[in-house]
């Protein structure tokens, strides 16, 4: 039995100070016993005999003389089995569907360690959403990291939840699948429709949830996704199961981070934020991945609400950076009544040149794709232009881009929340689309398949 | 070697990745340390009277007060031997495959491990006899280091005096002895095929000249608009997905340095990966073997340790030069510099410095300089020549570049490569702002265009340039009243520039004839565009509307160029030509 230690020396909002310790190591998780409840701490700066350490639970209730604090001698580790699926535990572990917590072995550090680049496999097989701006535009890649960047009030989360249940259902069924599913800070009605969800789709006894709630203590929200991406690699790497992440709201994460970095007295970078913002989501989202030789994947899907919908807000910034690609819900296409008002300019898959074209969807996929961006980024400059002169005065050329912007707003990037599209409906709108202008205008695709594919609008109607 | 010769203390305080070590004490500043029980990498940062200050280089957590920390004497080196190329090591140059073979997919810390294979024997010629001078840099023997690079064993740049003993050519290791110098001083010093060298110092040279020689890398934009010059600097700013590491692969595959020294610093896993996968598999046009067997990566991911990220540029710097010192021509692909920038930042935090821009350290711009002016053509002490040319990406904040490391970087590279938002999300890769990009190397150039390609590059280059420029300026008109009203000597501007963007800046980088291209057939595309535009220049004097001309479909077949010849038939150039001048006929005949 490790000694207790009475009382602390100082308590600023997480924080505490703890001092005359002996033997604690940085990093280390402490159980912290106030009038007969124990919450978990952890240091996070040390000097000699004094510690800094920040209280999971919150330090409500605390004073300097009615605590009780013992070392544990490890950082923070959860136990993980393969009967987490189907259990929901809150955001430091702990389980909160009334059955008892996990007996295992197996402890892990929720810290992780860096996956060696030699040992990683790069990601190739792709995820069919059924979503075509989706599969079609931004394809998700197993093993990728692909955030939804989205705003307050957009339907990032029944865009989620319909990639949840409609990748979940794909071709690949037979192999072992499973969600986990991190929430920070997220309101109750929100987990609750996720749950809903999960079980309306019948795939329930796959997911292990995660919860940190909006009203849950705020420094739990950092310890949050690091559980579940431990569990997530463990039923990935150990399990061989192929793993969807989801982690919603990355936003309250970083807020979370950001309280605490003030109440440490830190050096603020951007707009309050710690310095070590990038890196510490870093560790995150580089926990998604394919091990070689391994048939386990984590494949991230985390969500952020941008703020102010501004992309450069230092959040979807750096998240950008390190995520392989982004999707982009955009308010004036919701506003327009479409669903799912994915933005795809600005969205982007990383890893989608690799995982798709000739042996994985079709060969003329990646040209599709890169013409219907290039055509709805010129349909940009046409609004622009129509705007300022009128619809009337633009040129035959530009007449047929706005109907194509808007063709292919209604057609392909809108779809019923229960649409679930293969890739080849998916390309065939998209040829659909491209037969309504003008061959010569197509520049971005290659000759062979121009031939074998292209059908302007008049013939293609039959399709 | 005994604990108590170096330096030692035990730790007070830890932050992250530094600790603190209380009182006075014996370290170094910049000495490296081992930090407690697992012996953990650190750097002495500062140091005072009360305290030392030390970096670590590995993961903190589980480190207690009280912990032992051992100097070792000397600087954070790096090892410079045979076994380099076709490798990939970490920030502190740890060979990440050996890594993977003995402690399996995650990076354990505290694995103290020797950078190059001890074990190997390498098939050495020797250069030098017994009897003969040597200096710093005289090459004593030459190894097959890889298919592609002949590792030249060099005497270290600090050591001269004459050879007493040589070994014959045979099989060595990298630590057997090769020669015995007796020095000034009259000791005898044996040498072997390893050197160490502290990588915050540059290695020196005997003097640094003009560079002449353009860095080729058969994309389009840059040998054509923006060259590099061989030793030159170069940054390629952009926001995400605009395409920095995809321009980076782009010449690390297709470039004509001898040797790539690829830095992931801070940057995603999965693109190591990739970089290992591909070029283990793609073969370089110019000289028939593997890619990796000329390229070295450097992997710091963005979620291993902070301060490793800060070294891996130097790390990666000290090999290139190591290997100028040979003869070579290195480039370094810095993947990215924000990354660095923000490693110095976050560690500048915890040390509660003052900050200036941003949040940046006061000291960022005169680091970023003194690493850019490591780059540079050299000749050597050993009476070679070689160059180090640096080309560092730059990750700026929500794509502004204002930012501090931006614009502190744009001081000191000779090519700023803009990558701009609105050309990526139209896919138009690379997505390179002909506008806001520059190249001061330029005049340094053109003699070697003129005699190397042609007379008339750089005449043409200037032509394309002015066009593509005075479309802008019609572009701001088209924007307000659209493009029916102007003129038809405007439109064809347009429509050359079109041309322009799609058939040579856009490039495809995974079409097997477009994604590198030689000097010849990007000069001849530009000749071939350029005398489209002088027919239908004298056409349209003549009055022909631009409608008529457009009909004829000729602007899509030149725009086709850029698939339709392969590299090795200049001579298809000659048919486009023709058909120019059948399209010239073909108006005229149908109009009179």
């Amino acid at each position: 039995m490790s000694i207790e230690y009475l009382g602390l020396s100082e308590i600023n909002g997480p924080l505490i100070i703890l001092e005359g310790v002996s033997g604690a190591s940085y990093d280390e998780i402490l159980e912290i016993s106030v009038n007969h409840e124990t919450r978990l701490g952890r240091i996070i700066e040390i000097y000699e005999d004094k510690a800094v350490i920040q209280v999971f639970k919150g330090t409500m209730g605390m004073s300097l003389g009615n605590t009780r604090t013992r070392l544990t001698g490890h950082p923070m580790e959860i136990a993980v089995s393969e009967e987490m699926l189907g259990r929901t535990f809150n955001g430091v572990g702990a389980p909160i569907d009334g059955l008892s917590p996990i007996h295992s072995d197996i402890r892990l550090d929720v810290n992780g360690q860096p996956l060696n680049p030699v040992s990683r496999e790069y990601p190739r097989n792709y995820i069919q959403t059924g979503i075509s701006s989706i599969d079609g535009l931004t394809t998700l890649i197993r093993g990728q990291k692909l955030p939804i960047f989205s705003g307050n009030g957009l339907p990032h989360d029944r865009l989620a939840a319909q990639i949840v249940k409609q990748a979940s259902l794909g071709d690949n069924s037979d192999e072992k699948f499973a969600i986990v599913f991190a929430a920070m800070g997220l309101k109750h009605d929100v987990a609750d429709y996720f749950r809903r969800t999960f079980e309306e789709s019948g795939v329930s006894d796959h997911v292990v949830m995660f919860l940190n709630l909006a009203n849950d203590p705020v420094v739990e929200r950092l310890i949050t996704p690091k559980v579940a991406l431990t569990a997530a690699e463990y039923l990935a790497y150990e399990c061989h199961m192929h793993i969807l992440v989801i982690l919603t709201d990355i936003t309250s994460y970083a807020e979370a981070m950001r309280e605490v970095s003030s109440s440490k007295g830190e050096i603020p970078s951007r707009k309050g934020y710690p310095g070590y913002l990038y890196s510490d989501l870093a560790s995150l989202y580089e926990r998604a991945g394919i091990v070689a030789g391994n048939e386990g994947s984590v494949t991230q899907l985390p969500i952020l609400t941008m703020p102010n919908d501004d992309i450069t807000h230092p959040i979807p910034d750096l998240t950008g950076y390190i995520t392989e690609g982004q999707i982009v819900l955009e308010r004036s296409l919701f506003g327009q009544g479409i669903y799912p008002p994915i933005n795809v300019l600005p969205s982007l898959s990383r890893l989608m040149k690799d995982g798709i074209g000739k042996g994985f969807t079709r060969e003329d996929h990646q040209d599709v794709a890169n013409q219907l961006f290039s055509s709805y980024a010129k349909v940009g400059d046409v609004r622009a232009l129509a705007n300022v002169i009128g619809e009337d005065e633009l040129s035959p050329t530009d007449k047929l881009y706005l109907e194509f912007g808007k063709a292919f707003e209604a057609r392909f990037v809108a779809q019923g929340e229960e649409e679930n599209r293969s890739v080849l409906d998916t390309l065939a709108i998209g040829w659909q689309l491209l037969g309504m202008l003008p061959r010569e205008e197509l520049d971005r695709i290659d000759t062979k398949i121009l031939d074998q594919y292209y059908k302007p609008a008049a013939e293609g109607k039959g399709n | 070697m005994s604990e108590n010769q170096y330096a030692s203390g035990t730790i007070y305080g830890i932050n992250g990745p530094i600790i603190y070590i209380k009182g006075q004490t014996t370290f170094q500043i910049s000495e490296m340390v081992y930090v407690g029980e697992e012996k953990l990498v650190g750097e002495v940062i500062s140091l005072t009277k009360k305290r030392t200050t030390i970096q670590v280089f590995e993961e903190t957590s589980g480190l207690k007060p009280g912990d032992k920390v051992i100097g070792t004497g000397g600087a954070l080196c790096a090892t410079l031997a045979p076994g380099i190329i076709n490798n990939i090591f970490d920030g502190i140059e740890r060979p990440l495959r050996e890594i993977a073979a003995s402690s399996g997919k995650y990076i354990k810390r505290g694995f103290s491990m020797t950078s190059l294979d001890t074990e190997k024997k390498w098939r050495t010629t020797m250069k030098v006899t017994a009897g003969q001078i040597v200096y710093g840099g005289t090459i004593i023997a030459e190894v097959p280091e890889t298919p592609a690079v002949v590792h030249r064993v060099m005497v270290p740049p600090d050591i001269s005096g004459k050879v007493t003993f040589a070994v014959p050519s045979g099989e060595y290791t990298i630590s057997d002895c090769l020669i015995k110098v007796r020095l000034k001083d009259g000791t005898e010093k044996a040498l072997t095929m390893t050197q160490r060298w502290p990588i915050r110092v540059p290695r020196p040279v005997t003097e640094r000249f003009l560079s002449t020689q353009p860095l080729v890398t058969g994309q389009r934009i840059l040998d054509t608009m923006f060259p590099l010059a061989k030793g030159g600097t170069a940054a390629i700013p952009g926001g995400f997905g605009t395409g920095k590491t995809m321009t980076q692969h782009s010449i690390a595959k297709w470039s004509d340095a001898d040797i790539i020294i690829y830095i992931g610093c801070g940057e995603r896993g999965n693109e190591m990966t990739e970089v290992l996968e591909d070029f283990g598999k793609l073969v370089d046009p110019r000289s028939g073997n593997l890619l990796m067997d000329r390229t070295t990566l450097i992997a710091n991911t963005s979620n291993m340790p902070v301060a490793a990220r800060e070294a891996s540029i130097y790390t990666g710097i000290t090999l290139a030069e190591y290997y100028r010192d040979m003869g070579y021509h290195v480039a370094i692909m810095a993947d990215s510099t924000s990354r660095w920038a923000e490693a110095l930042r976050e560690i500048s935090g915890r040390l509660e410095e003052m900050p200036a821009e941003e949040g940046f350290p006061a000291y960022l711009a005169s680091r970023l300089s003194t690493f850019y002016e490591r780059a540079g053509m050299m000749h050597n002490l050993n009476g070679t020549e070689g160059s180090v040319s640096i080309i560092g990406a730059v990750s700026p904040q929500g794509g502004d570049f204002s930012e501090p490391v931006t614009q502190n970087t744009k001081r000191y590279v000779g090519c700023f490569w803009g990558l701009d938002k609105s050309l990526a999300y139209a896919r138009h890769f690379p997505a390179i702002n002909w506008l806001n990009s520059y190249c001061d190397y330029i005049s340094d150039l053109t003699p070697w265009y003129s005699e190397n390609v042609s007379p008339h590059f750089m005449d043409y280059r200037g032509r394309i340039l002015a066009l593509l420029n005075t479309e802008s300026s019609l572009m701001e008109i088209v924007k307000l009243i659209g493009s029916d009203v102007l003129p038809d000597d405007q439109k064809l501007i347009l429509e050359i520039t079109r041309v322009i963007r799609l058939g040579f800046l856009q490039q495809n980088a995974f079409h097997k004839d477009d994604m590198c291209v030689s000097l010849t057939k990007q000069f001849k595309m530009m000749e071939t565009i350029l005398y489209l535009y002088d027919v239908s220049r004298k056409l349209i004097a003549m009055g022909m509307p631009m409608r008529i001309l457009k009909e004829e479909g000729i602007f899509e077949h030149i725009i086709a160029i850029k698939y339709d010849i392969p590299n090795d038939k200049p001579e298809m150039f000659e048919d486009y030509r023709k058909d120019i001048d059948a399209f010239y006929q073909h108006v005229m005949e149908k109009n009179a």
